[in-house]
């Protein structure tokens, strides 16, 4: 056998790299983790402007506004994904390497829901707070809002993939991926709103939490193959 | 058979057949729409609840199956495209797009107004088939934009094709979701157990609205499938031999 033997990462240090690759990027540009989330604050303080400051009213529509500011902003960051890396050609590299492509394209999600997902989950109760949320509400919504952006991330990255390298991204990804993010909003929403009414809430984080398997399980694939196309 | 496929999937020889089954789709589709608009808005019994307003059932049902029928064709023929690289049937998606989006609309827009005097209002959010149906809409325009956004064809067929896949599997979850989220509309009522739950006399007309709209639906995609194929295969030498006079190509 003389074949040359190439010092190859392993599957998981693959992973990783990429993962704290994509992390350091954002750590370095803090605007990249800090605009969607002053995104997401000032969407949540649109809606007692506009519909009014009662509090009934408020904690009434607090778990919608909650949800559609966080999908908002989800949304919004979704776009650079792989924007820079297809700029500068390392997707080029990325697609590539020996390394299957499904795991990258589920580690550059997982950095994704790092840099933006997760903050705005640590985040949220404070917004929950002025909304006049009562406490036990707040555990709930941090929950379902940790399993939607999880699963947002990953539906996002098929939809940020198809859209790489094409002028107006951003308008056709929204438009792409909102349909298919709808049953993340309804039961998102909707499960906060049966917690802030105490009633039982365990149907919709049981969804919430298979949605997210489903997309864990499925969406790296299509994000592989929409990236293959994308970039041929 | 196998031959069969293959022809089929060969572009000239798909125009060809075509074409001989475009009139014969239209026919028997305006037939059975002949059929059933008469015999469903004169003699077919008045609903005992709904009176006359029920006879727009004719059209909405129609619709809103094709609607769906016409994702599954898009994903199914999409799923074929990308799988064994058969540009026809990326052609197929390409037309049935639309034409599920038109009919989507259709849908909208009878149940709409059927919701008028039913419910007393245009449009009702607690209603789970119209809300699922809105957002059937959006997942056509979604797969409508981003093949309008790719210049390069090919590039085009393949991404739009794992849109629809992906889009064809989340729509089952769509659907439960939305109707998890609340229920104001009747339930099913032909495909149910212990047979359909409608008199004969507005059946029938129903099933041959429904027959109707297919065959017609199928003329217009093939006719459109034509058109997609006249124009991708544009520089084609069979197409020049079609559209340029006798002699003037070389």
């Amino acid at each position: 056998m003389n074949q040359p033997t190439l010092n190859m990462p392993s599957l998981s240090s693959g992973f990783l790299s990429v993962v704290r690759r994509d992390v350091l990027l954002a750590w370095k540009r803090p605007g990249d983790v800090l605009n969607p989330l002053f995104f997401f604050a000032m969407v949540s303080t649109l809606f007692p402007l506009a519909v009014g400051p009662s509090s009934e009213e408020l904690a009434f529509s607090g778990p919608g506004v909650v949800w559609v500011a966080a999908l908002l902003a989800a949304l919004l960051s979704l776009n650079s994904l792989f924007m820079s890396d297809f700029e500068d050609g390392s997707l080029d590299q990325l697609i590539l390497s020996p390394q299957p492509l499904p795991m990258t394209a589920l580690a550059k999600a997982l950095a994704h829901w790092l840099i933006t997902g997760l903050p705005l989950v640590l985040v949220s109760p404070l917004v929950a707070i002025t909304f006049q949320m009562p406490a036990q509400t707040i555990s709930v919504m941090m929950v379902t809002l940790t399993f939607g952006t999880v699963s947002l991330s990953l539906l996002g990255s098929i939809g940020a993939a198809l859209t790489v390298g094409l002028h107006r991204g951003t308008a056709l990804l929204s438009l792409l991926i909102l349909p298919l993010a709808m049953p993340i909003l309804i039961f998102g929403a909707r499960t906060v709103s049966l917690a802030a009414a105490d009633d039982a809430v365990s149907a919709g984080v049981y969804f919430l939490a298979a949605y997210c398997m489903l997309t864990l399980t499925l969406a790296p694939f299509a994000t592989a193959a929409a990236l293959r196309i994308s970039n041929e | 058979m196998w031959t069969f496929f293959h022809k089929l999937a060969s572009p000239p020889h798909f125009y060809d057949l075509a074409a001989k089954f475009i009139p014969w789709f239209g026919v028997i589709g305006a037939a059975c729409v002949a059929y059933g608009a008469i015999a469903g808005l004169f003699y077919a019994p008045a609903d005992y609840q709904q009176g006359d307003a029920f006879r727009i059932i004719y059209v909405h049902v129609p619709s809103a199956y094709l609607s769906m029928m016409a994702y599954m064709i898009m994903a199914v023929s999409a799923a074929i495209g990308l799988i064994w690289r058969i540009k026809l049937s990326h052609a197929v998606a390409a037309a049935a797009a639309p034409l599920g989006a038109w009919f989507t609309f259709l849908a909208l827009m009878t149940g709409s107004i059927w919701g008028r005097p039913m419910w007393g209002t245009w449009w009702e959010w607690g209603d789970p088939r119209l809300t699922s149906e809105l957002l059937m809409l959006f997942l056509y325009f979604g797969y409508m934009a981003l093949r309008a956004a790719i210049d390069d064809t090919t590039k085009a067929d393949k991404a739009s094709a794992v849109l629809a896949l992906v889009g064809a599997v989340n729509i089952p979850i769509i659907h439960f979701s939305v109707e998890w989220w609340s229920s104001l509309h009747q339930g099913a009522t032909l495909v149910r157990e212990g047979g359909p739950a409608i008199e004969t006399g507005m059946l029938y007309p129903l099933l041959a609205m429904i027959f109707g709209f297919t065959f017609i639906f199928g003329a217009l995609l093939l006719g459109r499938v034509r058109t997609e194929v006249l124009f991708r295969e544009r520089r084609a030498n069979w197409v020049r031999k079609l559209v340029l006079p006798e002699g003037d190509h070389a």
